[in-house]
């Protein structure tokens, strides 16, 4: 019986989210006397024995198949792989790729779903997690009662640990399944770093009056390695682009530090950001509900305190 | 083309959030519902639009839920949905959910289901992979283009740190996000035709539950901010470094 945790890669790295849910299921996998196995597909340069030092013993790779971006085709391999190691539990990071795949490898395994967990299992009474609900204003635990489960692992929610060890790699042998979905085209938003994966983020509203008024936004980003995000009304007015925005209806995010510059704080806005794990707002309104939910706050005049701010991170070096 | 969009009912977006029968069930007292904005939005639109295009295109609506979610079925009904099913039931369980939708997509042989990127109370973002599963049919989550070129769609989907232009063949499942259309209100003309739009009502199928809410527990509240003086923003950041560790 093991635990089979996919992993997803990029230009030859294992993504941070991927090393969190591999941590994840090594501490699951310890506790239930499990052997916690990884699972990659598509062709990497990463050095994949060196994920043993995160305490997995061994690495499934399946160099063969190419087809990432149809949901149907990826769902088969991850179920093969599954199933030739007895999985009981395969986990997955809350991300577009497991978003996308994880639910289909439930149905196929005849497994319990549950996506964005944020704890590690509750094994005292059966098999509980906890999983944000209501856009990160409650909480759930939520009990599953099948034999499998599938679980994907919300980004930010457990912390990487590594020592030593090395896993063995071996390639499976299994059934590449032709695929229908034809990739036309990639468009990639260069040089930025993605907001979902983001440890940092700074972000800007309406306050900040214009897009021309984004540099001092962009600079304390780049000089904290912070992502940029937006408000939706900032979105809405075509002052940044629609992937930034934030909240409800935008992108939700869980940062070690979101960085709010002229935004409200309206409840719609907070619900995408408020599992952040240290929030910063800076409003000219002393009265803007924002700071309720704050950690750290200024008032005062953004186009003031931002330059400001910019010279003494510069000075901190 | 006959296209079946997924609608769910989520409690209003400042609706406060609270427990009842020991923290184990939603507090609907005084709740306003509404149709889930990604459902509305997005996926409804859209496939409006394409009806519009195309108007030997259907538009049925789905909802999977009990009677006090007619008000919500009969709005989007009112935007421009042609008729809608409405499958009885309480339960939550998203794979017993899954299994009425992808029952009703197969027997009307619809060529594209569309969901919306998520609801806003479950957070689930996984109806419409679970039902494509089911239905054995290609999905794409979070697309936020659709275009459709003979059996063929053509999909623009977010990637991490980009986009994405797929193509698949019909039947296809596809999650619905911001960028796939721009946000309608219904007209007096679609609110008089919705009241005599067909709503079907069918008994839920038995399906065996896998998962279900055992409680709830709302998030501590924060500490309360530490206010800095407007003039020393330097001590913000000094504060990020050694107190939160943040920077
Ligand atoms: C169904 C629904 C879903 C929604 N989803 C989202 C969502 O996902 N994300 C989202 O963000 N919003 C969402 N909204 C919109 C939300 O309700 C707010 O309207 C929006 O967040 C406001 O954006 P803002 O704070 O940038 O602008 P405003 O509300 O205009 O606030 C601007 C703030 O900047 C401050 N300010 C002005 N000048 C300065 C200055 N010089 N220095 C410092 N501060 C200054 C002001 O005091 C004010 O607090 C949604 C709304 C609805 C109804
Ligand atoms: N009870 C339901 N009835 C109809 N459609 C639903 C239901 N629940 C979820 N959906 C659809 O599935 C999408 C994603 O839901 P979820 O996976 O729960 O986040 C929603 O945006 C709806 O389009």
């Amino acid at each position: 019986m093991s635990i089979l945790i996919y992993t997803e890669h990029q230009d030859g790295f294992v993504k941070k989210q991927s090393l969190e849910a591999i941590c994840y299921g090594v501490a699951i996998a310890t506790s239930s006397g499990e052997e916690a196995v990884v699972l990659v597909v598509g062709e990497t340069t990463a050095d994949l024995s060196s994920l043993g030092k995160y305490g997995v013993t061994r690495v499934l790779h399946v160099p063969s198949f190419s087809a990432l971006s149809d949901t149907k085709a990826m769902a088969a391999v991850i179920d093969q792989a599954a199933n030739s190691i007895s999985a009981t539990t395969v986990i997955f990071s809350n991300t577009i790729t497991g978003k996308s795949v994880a639910p289909r490898v439930a149905v196929r395994l005849k497994a319990g779903f549950v996506s964005g967990v944020i704890s590690l299992p509750d094994t005292s009474n059966g098999f509980r997690v906890n999983k944000n609900v209501f856009s990160g204003k409650a909480v759930t635990e939520i009990q599953v009662n099948s034999s499998k489960r599938v679980i994907t692992l919300q980004p930010n929610a457990f912390e990487i640990s590594a020592g030593e060890g090395v896993a063995r790699v071996s390639q499976p042998e299994i059934a590449i399944p032709s695929s229908t979905i034809m990739v036309k085209e990639i468009k990639k938003t260069t040089g930025a770093i993605p907001l979902a994966e983001a440890d940092r983020v700074i972000s800007g509203g309406r306050g900040l009056k214009g897009p021309e008024n984004w540099g001092m936004i962009e600079e304390l980003a780049q000089l904290t390695g912070a992502a940029t995000a937006c408000s939706r009304a900032v979105a809405d007015a075509h002052w940044r682009p629609h992937h930034e925005h934030v909240g409800q209806t935008g992108l939700a995010i869980s940062p070690n530090l979101y960085f709010a510059v002229g935004i409200s704080g309206a409840i719609q806005h907070l619900a995408g950001v408020n599992r952040s794990k240290t929030i910063v707002v800076i409003n000219k309104d002393p009265e803007a509900p924002f700071f309720k939910s704050a950690d750290y706050g200024i008032v005062g005049d953004a186009f003031e305190v931002m330059p400001k701010i910019i010279q003494a991170v510069k000075e901190l070096g | 083309m006959k296209i079946l969009v997924c609608i769910s009912r989520t409690p209003d977006t400042t609706a406060k959030i609270a427990f009842t029968d020991n923290n184990t069930k939603f507090a609907t007292d005084g709740v306003q519902w509404i149709i889930n904005p990604y459902d509305e939005w997005y996926a409804l639109v859209r496939a409006i639009e394409l009806k519009e295009k195309d108007p030997s295109t259907a538009v049925h609506l789905i909802h999977v839920g009990g009677a006090d979610s007619e008000a919500i079925i009969r709005k989007a009904l009112a935007l421009g949905g042609d008729e809608a099913i409405r499958i009885q039931t309480e339960e939550q369980d998203p794979q017993f959910i899954a299994h009425q939708i992808a029952r009703i997509a197969r027997e009307g042989a619809y060529d594209l289901v569309l969901t919306g990127k998520e609801t806003i109370d479950q957070n689930g973002s996984s109806m419409g992979a679970l039902v494509a599963e089911l239905l054995d049919t290609n999905y794409i989550a979070l697309a936020t283009r659709l275009d459709i070129e003979g059996s063929t769609a053509v999909v623009n989907r977010e990637i991490e740190g980009g986009e994405e232009t797929l193509s698949s063949p019909l039947p296809l499942v596809l999650s619905c996000q911001k960028g796939m259309a721009e946000a309608r209100i219904p007209n007096m003309r679609g609110i008089m035709a919705a009241r005599t739009r067909p709503l079907r009502v069918e008994e839920a199928q038995p399906v065996e539950l896998c998962i279900h809410n055992a409680s709830f527990t709302l998030p501590p509240p924060k500490a309360g901010v530490k206010l800095i003086p407007a003039d020393t923003p330097e001590l913000l950041v000094k504060l990020l470094r050694e107190e939160a560790k943040a920077i």
